[in-house]
């Protein structure tokens, strides 16, 4: 398929508020993006068979009340459940950012490609607060999205609850569990690449074993708590009068990839 | 009072409660400015309307083509680029604040970015100013049932934060400012900037077109806001307005932003406003006043949160997120369905009539029935009489200490100190616009002098945005404090690219009804005038909250200037931090023995009277041949100078960009001889440090001709360095000044 026939929803519901810059970053690719809400998809008015690829963006959908993404996660597993099934099932690419990788934690999409219960969860940070803050991120398996990344990249986080919880008992089985299958995508490190272990603010939430984003073990779905389309291009980074002439952030390569691979497969 | 008795005797009625209900929120001073607008005697002068002879008459003056539209509107608004232009409003929501932090100040952010909404502008940027209590204000000395400075502050801080990452818009600057005058009485400045389109800019509604409420359901809460707000705090204030502070609901708000865009685009309305202070009452009144006509409204329509409302507590409710959308009847259809897709209620509640009277019914009953001219223009204005006389001050005198000591402890001050704990609480870059954030540096954590933001995708041109805030110099002189304040706010604009520069102005002053307090308010709007006269900067917008008392007494003078610039390319930005080692450092402007109101005297224990004064001819140039230099990138870094001084700017540079710096102070331009420690820690207007690369000098001073300037020394090393004729004052490590700098404030 050509690139500008690729065809991605960045899905919506109320409180989702990083969908325009997330759809420009794919618009700027080449591909088309289009912002949609999800009662559009629950009321039957349209389709995800329309679409190639699938983004659920950031932001604090239905106010990230009970846990964020929990209601958005159990709308789309209950009310969206056979059309998401047979989209993750055709091997269509979905990448969860920030609130986006909590509701695919909720609906049970991560980490096992399965909509259903979750079973693990993105907790409140450990410092109890809401942290806007650039991360470096360590690049630990080729997934199609972290294909064209950099080993070692930078990001903003900007959330209250990304801290990753196993559950409790089963930490270290599920997370060998995790990395045999090669689904431990992004970690948190330091600017050398040396993972944060759990330093703070290297590793800004206490997530467990610095884990800030996961793929399903099929690789096709990504959820990180890093925001990509914030680190887009250079003019985004905070640091970016200090020199340094490339044009393009780190947070391309995950657009890319993502395109690329809708490209080639489709 | 006796207006109002006049005009019942002649109609042969009694007033109904829900006509002395509109009554008392139409004339409040929050909704009117009576003080702004009344006549004040001052001096053997009488002015006639404070706001239009200072203020609002630089911009009449001035009158640039690129205004769009100014003081008419929720906002004021400016061209940017092509069909887009710039809203900007700030307001204040201080007395929630002191009684129900979190929700007041959440509110605060709420009800600024509906007044961008209401002029069809897509929000995009928050900024918050605040002034609190001391955080370390001893709890013996706290009147009863007053909170603690430390609890207002990081509930005020939580609630902003909420409000604005639940929404998606970016904090991106502000200021927060601590002194004792605002223990009992904590100011809280929210402001928001959108776009605007002016081919979508609808101001056109006719009698025949439908009110459509939309958003939240309306309570109980918020009832009598604007009275609450425009009394003094007192004792027991709790319990009697408890009711007064509203709760918010960001999502809400952002489905009723998706709901006005997707409206605005289609141009399906014929006017917006929202609703704020006084509810229903105000937004419609006002509505009908602006277009000339009238009202009939039915109030058993408003969907309620519970049963059993009075039709006037209905009417007057100021229950958060609401918009009143004006809509032809053809185009009614087409607005419920857009607003049924975001799940945002819409109810049509009555439609605009010929005659021009508001017609209030409730069920079948006629519950009021009003004059719309006399609502608007029968209220007698006001007569007032402001006293002013300099207060007795005089300059202190001491021996200097160690001076590298004395920078350790302004720099940990907390008027000084890095906020970051705070601004990371925010989310000060979501839509990817933030090009300029305030967190700058080689670590991401020096302090920014303005925002800049990218609004459009495809365009490099840019907005820059910050502000200005003295209060310390207002107990001294309200007229050097305003005119500090807008010299500020601009030089904060300047030194990272900013020009064509707009101003809003905020004052929050104590009992105007005091002619002490009305004193020092006609010489700071008087300073208003003449400064940004000279400096050619119109004033878009402003907003005036009087009666900050509390048992305490009132808070000190205190005008926050925002300000507003454009940048034509934001890759020209420039940040704070020094880029590298063996760069020139050059200050401009002049450095005069100005420390009344300095940190450097309050360290001392000192208020002083050598309030800092502006010269804006000099001055103006500065900003001329600086923006110049930026354009031609020839500018690394560039500072501003204000609290603590060259000492705290030279430092702040160095920390940030992890190089140190070696200047002599013989070089910096004085206006008279003046102390080591007096040159270092002045807190003159209108100058700034500035990093140059060796290679580019001889064009930079070429284009500082006709100013006041000097090279003074050189980056490198890691420490800050300074000599006077050879000797050296000062030698402090920079890990070390950073440490200090970020000790003086933790969330």
């Amino acid at each position: 398929m050509k690139l500008s026939e690729a065809r991605v929803l960045v899905m919506r519901g109320p409180g989702t508020n990083c969908d325009a810059e997330t759809a420009a970053a794919i618009v700027e690719l080449g591909a088309k993006a289009e912002v949609v809400h999800v009662n559009r998809f629950i009321k039957g008015k349209r389709s995800l068979e329309e679409f190639h690829g699938l983004v659920i963006p950031g932001g604090f959908s239905f106010g990230d009340r009970i846990r964020s993404g929990a209601i958005f996660g159990k709308m789309l597993s209950y009310s969206l459940r056979r059309e998401l099934q047979s989209f993750v099932d055709e091997g269509k690419p979905i990448l969860g950012i920030c609130n986006g990788f909590q509701v695919l934690i909720e609906s049970g999409l991560l980490p096992f490609g399965e909509v259903g219960e979750p079973t693990l969860a993105l907790a409140k940070n450990a410092s109890a607060r809401f942290e806007d803050r650039w991360v470096y991120l360590r690049k630990c398996n080729s997934s199609l999205f972290t294909l064209k990344l950099k080993n070692v990249s930078r990001m903003p986080v900007a959330n209250a609850e990304g801290r990753v919880v196993l559950p409790l008992g089963e930490e270290k089985r599920m997370l060998a569990q995790l990395e045999e299958n090669h689904q431990v995508a992004l970690r948190y490190c330091s600017a050398e690449g040396e993972v944060a272990q759990g330093e703070y603010p290297l590793n800004p939430s206490g997530s467990y074993a610095d884990i800030a984003g996961l793929t399903s073990p099929e690789g096709t779905i990504l959820g990180m708590m890093p925001h990509p389309e914030r680190a887009f291009y250079r003019y985004m980074y905070p640091d970016w009068t200090r020199g340094n002439n490339e044009a393009k952030g780190d947070g391309y390569a995950i657009f890319e990839g993502m395109l690329v691979y809708i490209v080639e497969r489709f | 009072m006796r207006r109002i008795q006049e005009y019942y005797r002649k109609l042969g009625r009694e007033p109904t409660d829900v006509e002395l209900e509109t009554f008392a929120q139409t004339w409040s001073e929050h909704c009117v400015h009576k003080t702004f607008k009344g006549i004040i005697l001052y001096d053997g002068e009488e002015i006639d309307g404070l706001l239009k002879s200072t203020v609002a008459r630089v911009t009449r003056e001035l009158s640039p083509e690129w205004c769009f539209s100014v003081f008419e509107d929720n906002a004021g608004i400016v061209d940017f680029e092509g069909d887009y232009a710039i809203a900007f409003k700030v307001e204040t929501h201080n007395h929630p604040s002191a009684i129900e932090p979190f929700g007041g100040a959440a509110t605060g952010v709420g009800g600024v970015i509906r007044d961008v909404l209401g002029v069809w502008g897509e929000p995009i940027a928050n900024t918050d100013v605040l002034c609190f209590g001391p955080l370390d204000y001893p709890y013996e000395k706290l009147p009863e049932g007053m909170r603690h400075p430390r609890f207002i502050f990081t509930y005020v801080v939580a609630g902003i934060g909420s409000y604005g990452n639940n929404m998606g818009i970016p904090t991106v600057n502000g200021a927060i400012f601590f002194d004792e005058s605002y223990v009992g009485n904590p100011l809280v400045y929210c402001g928001t900037v959108g776009i605007v389109k002016k081919s979508k800019y609808k101001r056109e509604a006719k009698p025949g077109d439908v009110l459509l409420l939309v958003g939240g359901r309306t309570g109980r809460d918020g009832i009598h806001g604007v009275t609450f707000a425009s009394s003094e705090l007192e004792e027991g204030a709790e319990e009697i307005f408890g009711t007064a502070v509203q709760i918010g609901d960001p999502i809400e708000e952002e489905k009723i932003k998706r709901a006005i865009l997707k409206v605005r685009e289609a141009e399906l309305g014929s006017a917006i406003t929202d609703l704020g202070g006084g509810g229903l009452s105000s937004a419609i009144g006002e509505q009908a006043h602006r277009f000339g006509c009238g009202a009939r409204v039915h109030l058993e329509r408003v969907p309620l949160k519970y049963e059993n409302m009075k039709p006037w507590e209905i009417w007057v409710s100021e229950s958060q997120e609401r918009m009143l959308l004006i809509v032809p009847p053809s185009n009614l259809d087409r607005v419920l369905e857009i607003f049924a897709d975001e799940e945002v209620e819409a109810t049509a509640i009555g439609e605009l009539i010929p005659e021009r009277r508001l017609e209030i019914y409730y069920h079948d009953e006629k519950v009021a029935e009003l004059d719309v001219e006399f609502l608007f223009e029968g209220l007698p204005r006001v007569r007032r009489t402001a006293r002013w006389s300099p207060p007795e001050l005089s300059e202190p005198s001491f021996e200097p200490g160690r001076l590298g000591e004395d920078l350790h402890r302004i720099l940990a001050m907390p008027n000084v100190a890095s906020k970051e704990s705070v601004i990371r609480t925010y989310d000060h870059e979501v839509k990817a616009a933030t090009v300029l954030k305030p967190l700058q540096g080689e670590a991401c954590d020096g302090p920014g002098d303005a925002a800049v933001l990218k609004p459009l995708r495809n365009s490099w041109k840019g907005i820059a945005i910050s502000n200005g805030l003295n209060p310390e110099y207002g107990k001294i002189d309200a007229y050097w404090m305003a005119a500090s304040a807008i010299d500020e706010a601009i030089r904060n604009n300047i030194a990272v690219g900013g020009r064509r520069i707009a101003l809003l102005d905020n004052f929050c002053w104590g009992n105007p009804e005091k002619p002490e307090n009305l004193g020092t308010l006609v010489r700071a709007a008087k300073a208003c005038y003449d400064i940004a006269r000279a400096y050619e900067t119109p004033f878009i917008s402003g907003k005036d909250s009087l009666y900050n008392e509390s048992p305490l007494g009132g808070v000190t003078p205190t005008l926050l200037i925002s300000a507003l610039g454009i940048v034509p390319d934001v890759r020209r930005t420039v940040s704070m931090d020094f880029k590298r080692e063996g760069s020139y450092i050059y200050i401009l402007g002049e450095t005069k023995p100005e420390l009344g109101g300095s940190h450097y005297y309050k360290l001392k224990g000192f208020l002083g009277k050598s309030v800092p004064k502006v010269e804006p001819s000099k001055a103006k140039r500065t900003f001329e041949a600086l923006t110049r230099a930026i354009d031609a990138g020839l500018v690394k870094a560039c500072h501003d100078l204000s609290e603590g001084g060259l000492a705290v700017a030279l430092a702040e540079m160095c920390f940030s960009g992890n190089v140190g710096a070696e200047v002599e102070l013989s070089l910096v331009p004085t206006s008279q001889t003046m102390r080591h420690d007096f040159i270092l820690f002045s807190e003159s207007n209108s100058r700034f440090l500035v990093e140059v690369p060796p290679s580019k000098a001889q064009e930079f001073e070429a284009l500082m001709n006709g100013v006041t300037f000097a090279k003074i020394g050189e980056t490198g090393g890691d420490e800050v360095v300074v000599t006077h004729l050879g000797e050296e004052l000062l030698r402090e490590g920079i890990r070390e000044l950073k440490e200090s700098w970020q000790s003086g404030v933790r969330l």
